[in-house]
């Protein structure tokens, strides 16, 4: 009886941890590899051969295909450069430079990766439309109200998630470390 | 005490062994993978635009909405496949993925080099039945081989700017994937 009763403990057990550990590794989406400067993190063997179980798994589930390796890289940001989330109902500036690419473009989704509805249709800004001051240097301005210069609307969605995206990059994906940035700067300048 | 100790150490194991098996199973469970989501949409062995993605729908997650984007789902068991896409004025891009969504090769007009990205795609048994003279004459010919039968062939032209999509959708809509038979030996 006792034999009976460990073994049921045992199993039901093994299979809360088995299966919770999965559901918690995919949907915060884990994956080795990582490379992180600043806000910014990118998985640049996502997209080769050489993909994690992790990353494979979690990009089965959320039905996305990873940027290839001799296309580009993405970088995703989910906080500021002080670690404040990404709340929709603020404003945020991106300001600085990029690493060297043919074209980059950065997007905003929300945290299940869809484009964000907004009344003049703007989802994000490549390195072609973008407004730049003197030096190359550009200033970007997200928030839910209208802001003059480059305006990228939130919504006033809860989470946003930004992708930064480098098309062409003479950045080798085993070249890429973090002293090789510089990648812009986000930061929180007001919450309404 | 120590009876119950045993009984947890046995269940953290048991543990393990159930989330690596699960997290190994899931790109072949899984049932809306970008594979499956569009097969739907997609007839096989031909290029077929997407719908931009827009705020109310998207084929798939964090789509980037700069470019246009041509699939060709294509299975390899009829024979080997050849591509043609000519390049966009902007930046054009040619990915391809295995049935689970691996990215196992990528290619873009700078790699390219001529006015077009032009390739061949087939399996290894059928890379391996072309016969060698042909694979030395046509030296500019590129070979990709897929690690799989199907898969899905990702073209994506950028637009720098919003007027410029149509420009981008009209030089994939020239694109063309189609299978030609292996000549034999």
């Amino acid at each position: 009886m006792r034999l009976f009763l460990g073994s049921c403990f045992t199993l039901i057990l093994a299979a809360a941890i088995g299966l919770g550990a999965t559901w918690l590794t995919l949907t915060r989406g884990v994956a080795f590899g990582a490379l992180t400067i600043g806000a910014w993190t990118a998985w640049p063997k996502s997209g080769s051969v050489d993909i994690d179980p992790y990353a494979r798994a979690t990009i089965a589930r959320t039905g996305e295909l990873p940027v290839g390796a001799g296309d580009g890289v993405a970088f995703y940001a989910h906080t500021d450069d002080a670690g404040n989330a990404l709340d929709g109902r603020c404003t945020f500036v991106v300001s600085g430079m990029t690493p060297a690419a043919r074209y980059w473009t950065l997007t905003l989704y929300d945290a299940q990766g869809r484009l964000v509805a907004n009344t003049i249709y703007r989802h994000g800004f490549t390195s072609a439309e973008i407004l730049r001051e003197a030096g190359g240097r550009f200033a970007i301005n997200i928030g839910p109200r209208a802001r003059p210069g480059n305006w990228l609307p939130s919504g006033g969605i809860e989470q946003f998630v930004l992708v930064w995206r480098l098309y062409d990059t003479p950045i080798g994906v085993a070249s890429l470390t973090t002293k090789e940035g510089p990648m812009p700067a986000v930061a929180r300048k007001s919450c309404s | 005490m120590i009876r119950l100790a045993l009984w947890i150490i046995g269940a953290l194991l048991l543990g393990g062994i159930v989330h690596l098996s699960t997290v190994l199973a899931m790109p072949t469970a899984a049932t809306q993978d970008a594979y499956s989501r569009l097969s739907q949409l997609t007839p096989v062995n031909a290029v077929v635009p997407l719908a931009a993605p827009s705020a109310k729908d998207s084929t798939m997650p964090f789509m980037d909405p700069a470019f246009a984007v041509a699939v060709c789902r294509y299975d390899l068991s009829a024979g080997a496949l050849k591509l043609r896409a000519p390049l966009s004025q902007a930046y054009t891009s040619v990915t391809f993925y295995t049935r689970n969504s691996v990215a196992y090769y990528a290619i873009n007009d700078r790699a390219a080099g001529r006015r077009a990205i032009e390739l061949d795609l087939m399996t290894e048994e059928q890379h391996a039945q072309v016969p060698e003279e042909e694979d030395v004459t046509a030296a500019d010919r590129l070979i990709i081989e897929s690690p799989t039968v199907r898969g899905l062939i990702v073209l994506r032209a950028l637009a720098p700017e919003p007027g410029l999509m149509a420009m981008a959708r009209r030089a994939l809509a020239a694109a063309q994937c189609r299978i030609e038979a292996v000549p034999t030996q």
